[in-house]
């Protein structure tokens, strides 16, 4: 049997806060940084998405079909290009036309609801699902959370929204002496198949590729094949940001021209196929129940949630934030309910983080905030408004 | 009179109180000639003649120096210290100072040394300086003063200087010492030996309180005869009210400085989420920032109520106003606080205050509620009762407005004449 390669990136952009002072709390009800978020969607796009998206459909082109990938792009992420740069959502829908792009399902605003809320969880489900069918013709069938969380529950609950396939995080203090490169299944639900992430493997391109004191750089496609081959088991989850190929690793590191020759080579290898998540779960069977108790993530050498929920000022803006969502159940007001899913990005929690030391470098590069101290204070006063407005509207009604 | 700072270019109260004093003396028909080392060349100067530092050569270089170092025992620092700076400033002011702090430079025969007149990381080898030119000050002007008035640790030194070269007495002014900064482990000895220097050579000792005038007693062992208090006042001229449209519709207690030790801002914290177990419609402000800010952030995160509880980060000119302006009550809940100026604004701007009795505001505001810093039951009660009882916060806001209206510096400074003129006639 050839060996399989499912290579899925993600694709989001946070709708970054402006600095909301507590001055404007019950005044200004525009709580998004506008600009920021226009020049760097356009940033992004120019050194990432385009160029990309192109490089793929070429290789899908050039390999007859034989190439294949998923993406999963969150509702944040497509507002903003529908907003800033519609040419992106056109070079997506081409992939998708191809018919060899797999487009994953998740939370429409990238949120920690499966934490929170089952009901809100369906929620932004159905919505991202929508946004999906809209904007790329498509329905997706495979589910991935966002940040990969995972645990037995919440595959229970994905399960029960209608979906068999999940994707993780293959954290090795789950996997134990387990090889992610098997399928597993869902320890409560057995028809929930779980592809597991290989980080070592997904690690070396979107961490290590440019890195000129690892001892494997340069990395060619070659040496990366081998690699590949050389692994035990079925199949190879290559999960990773979109924004590692050509933001995170520069273009000028030579990430475009590997992407490429890697298409190639490994389409034209007779031992290797690529596979979107779909087809890896009709393909293979799963190898054995996988327990997951506490939710695991793919962030940080921790693999847990401590990178959103791991401080008290975490805790308390999360609790405050989804206390809301009975008051906002009973209001049909759609300016809310979308201010409310904004405020829910994981991002936002994200920035508060605390731990500096192991992950801090990492954390450093995706924050507009000099330290989590201001990113909490910050987001409290915008949160602070919009319970304000939330009240309002309850006493209006 | 030798200051560090004169508005309109200050980093803390020592310069306004200084700019008070000044205008309040001439007032009372006393000339001042205010020397300070940094002088920008803005300041007001219709109540004083401003005297640069950095203009000034010390005279003679080759001997005096040395004959200065004899009078005066300078202390030679090779270190930087800073006064009044938390550690994230003090690491700001380095990073800044590297930047445009220029150390000194050579004039011909005489030397000159360009002053900061900062609080920033050469400060004790710019006190030491300051030292030698105010001496040189001294004489140059030895027909034109009485009494030589030195402000904070900082001018102790050259009040000593201008003291021993000019046979004149000496009046140090206490506005705040080392026991207010922080506790008896953390403090720089060279700053406390410097204080105690400066009380023990002067003539008489000027303290902001009788809280300060105690310390100085207690812990610097001085001679309580020649320890007077002045309480401080504060110029409301110029002051405009200013409206403001208020955005939220709930109750605003608000404290307002630097989030230290010394302020007492976790008994603050503490208050609040007791407040906020019995009523709902309010909201605490934390406008300021300081070394102990991240930790209040945490505290009221743990505490849950983060939601109602805002920081708003340092406050500048005009935002200052606003804040007091949106604020239904106003609290300085101070460890050790030698006056405390900003219950006073607060009331000018009709809020009810409440302030510890560990300040020296509490000896002079008798409309201000009072508690001790500890006490954070007692706290809540009155924050509770302010917001509850209109009563008494119309009562506490009326009486207090006209209260501190009558804190004005023509009438402390006419004390300071009087402390002038007892030393002058000895």
């Amino acid at each position: 049997m050839k060996k399989s390669i499912c290579l899925y990136f993600q694709v989001h952009q946070p709708t970054r806060l402006r600095l909301y002072r507590f001055f404007d709390i019950g005044k200004d009800s525009h709580y998004y940084d506008d600009y920021a978020n226009r020049t760097i969607l356009k940033r992004v796009a120019q050194k990432c998405y385009l160029p990309m998206n192109e490089l793929l459909l070429q290789a899908i082109k050039a390999n007859k079909g034989k190439f294949k990938v998923a993406f999963s792009i969150s509702g944040s992420a497509m507002e903003q290009f529908d907003r800033y740069a519609p040419e992106v959502l056109d070079s997506f829908r081409a992939l998708a036309d191809t018919g060899c792009v797999e487009f994953l399902s998740e939370t429409y605003y990238h949120s920690l609801s499966s934490l929170a809320s089952t009901q809100e969880f369906e929620h932004q489900v159905q919505m991202h699902k929508q946004a999906i069918e809209h904007y790329f013709g498509v329905t997706p069938k495979t589910f991935r959370n966002t940040e990969l969380i995972y645990s037995d529950a919440i595959g229970a609950e994905v399960r029960e929204l209608g979906f068999t396939t999940m994707l993780t995080e293959g954290a090795r203090h789950i996997m134990a002496w387990k090889s992610p490169n098997f399928i597993y299944n869902n320890d409560f639900k057995s028809d929930l198949k779980l592809l597991l992430r290989n980080y070592q493997l997904s690690d070396d391109i979107a961490f290590r590729f440019s890195d000129q004191n690892w001892q494997e750089w340069p990395l060619t496609a070659e040496k990366y094949i081998s690699w590949i081959k050389a692994s035990e088991g079925d199949i190879v989850n290559l999960f990773m940001d979109y924004e590692t190929f050509g933001e995170h690793q520069p273009g000028t590191c030579g990430i475009f021209d590997f992407m490429k020759a890697f298409a190639s080579l490994g389409s034209k290898d007779g031992a290797l196929q690529f596979v979107t998540p779909a087809e890896a779960a009709q393909k293979l069977e799963s190898v054995g129940d996988l327990s997951v108790m506490q939710p695991i993530s793919w962030a940080d050498e921790e693999r847990d949630l401590t990178a959103w929920l791991g401080n008290d000022l975490q805790q308390d803006a999360f609790n405050k934030l989804y206390r809301l969502e009975e008051k906002l159940s009973i209001l049909n007001d759609p300016s809310l309910w979308a201010d409310f899913g904004h405020l829910q990005e994981s991002d936002h929690l994200y920035y508060m983080c605390t731990k500096f030391f192991s992950d801090g470098e990492i954390h450093q590069r995706f924050n507009p905030y000099s330290t989590p101290y201001e990113a909490f204070i910050n987001y409290m006063n915008v949160l602070s408004d919009f319970i304000i407005r939330v009240n309002n509207a309850i006493a209006e009604k | 009179m030798f200051g560090w700072e004169f508005p309109p270019h200050i980093a803390g109260g020592l310069g306004t109180a200084c700019e008070g004093i000044v205008k309040g003396l001439a007032h009372n028909g006393v000339e001042t000639l205010f020397v300070m080392p940094a002088a920008s060349g803005d300041e007001d100067q219709s109540a004083t003649t401003i005297l640069d530092a950095s203009d000034v050569a010390v005279m003679n270089v080759s001997d005096s120096v040395d004959e200065f170092l004899n009078k005066v025992k300078f202390l030679q620092v090779d270190s930087n210290i800073v006064p009044y700076v938390n550690p994230d400033e003090y690491f700001e002011a380095i990073e800044k100072m590297k930047n445009e702090q220029v150390h000194e430079t050579l004039v011909g025969f005489g030397q000159k040394f360009k002053f900061s007149g900062k609080y920033g990381a050469n400060l004790m080898e710019e006190v030491s300086r300051y030292a030698q030119v105010g001496g040189t000050i001294a004489v140059q002007h030895k027909d034109e003063f009485d009494v030589i008035h030195a402000h904070d640790w900082l001018t102790y030194l050259a009040g000593i200087a201008a003291k021993e070269l000019t046979g004149k007495p000496l009046v140090v002014h206490v506005h705040a010492t080392s026991y207010d900064r922080g506790d008896e482990k953390h403090m720089d000895s060279r700053v406390l030996a410097i204080e105690k220097r400066g009380m023990e050579c002067a003539d008489r000792v000027v303290t902001v309180s009788d809280l300060t005038r105690n310390i100085v007693i207690n812990k610097y062992g001085i001679d309580p005869s020649k320890v007077v208090t002045v309480h401080n006042a504060v110029d409301f001229s110029g002051r405009e009210d200013i409206e403001v449209e208020r955005g939220i519709r709930d109750k605003v207690v608000t404290f307002l400085g630097r989030i230290t030790f010394q302020k007492g801002p976790e008994y603050f914290i503490e208050a609040a989420a007791k407040v906020l177990k019995r009523t709902s419609n309010v909201r605490f402000v934390m406008a300021g920032s300081g070394d102990m800010m991240n930790r209040a952030i945490r505290q009221v995160a743990r505490l849950g109520i983060s939601d109602r509880f805002h920081f708003t980060g340092f406050l500048r000119g005009q935002e200052v106003q606003k804040m007091f302006a949106l604020s239904d009550v106003y609290i300085m809940p101070s460890v050790s606080e030698p006056f405390g100026i900003s219950p006073l604004e607060a009331m000018r701007s009709n809020v009810p205050s409440i302030i510890s009795h560990q300040s020296g505001a509490a000896e002079v505001l008798k409309y201000a509620l009072k508690v001790d810093f500890w006490d954070v039951d007692a706290m809540a009660d009155d924050i509770y009762a302010l917001l509850q009882y209109p009563a008494l916060a119309e009562f506490a806001t009326k009486q207090g407005f006209d209260e501190v209206n009558e804190l004005k510096w023509n009438n402390a400074t006419a004390k300071l004449k009087a402390v002038y003129e007892s030393v002058v006639n000895k």
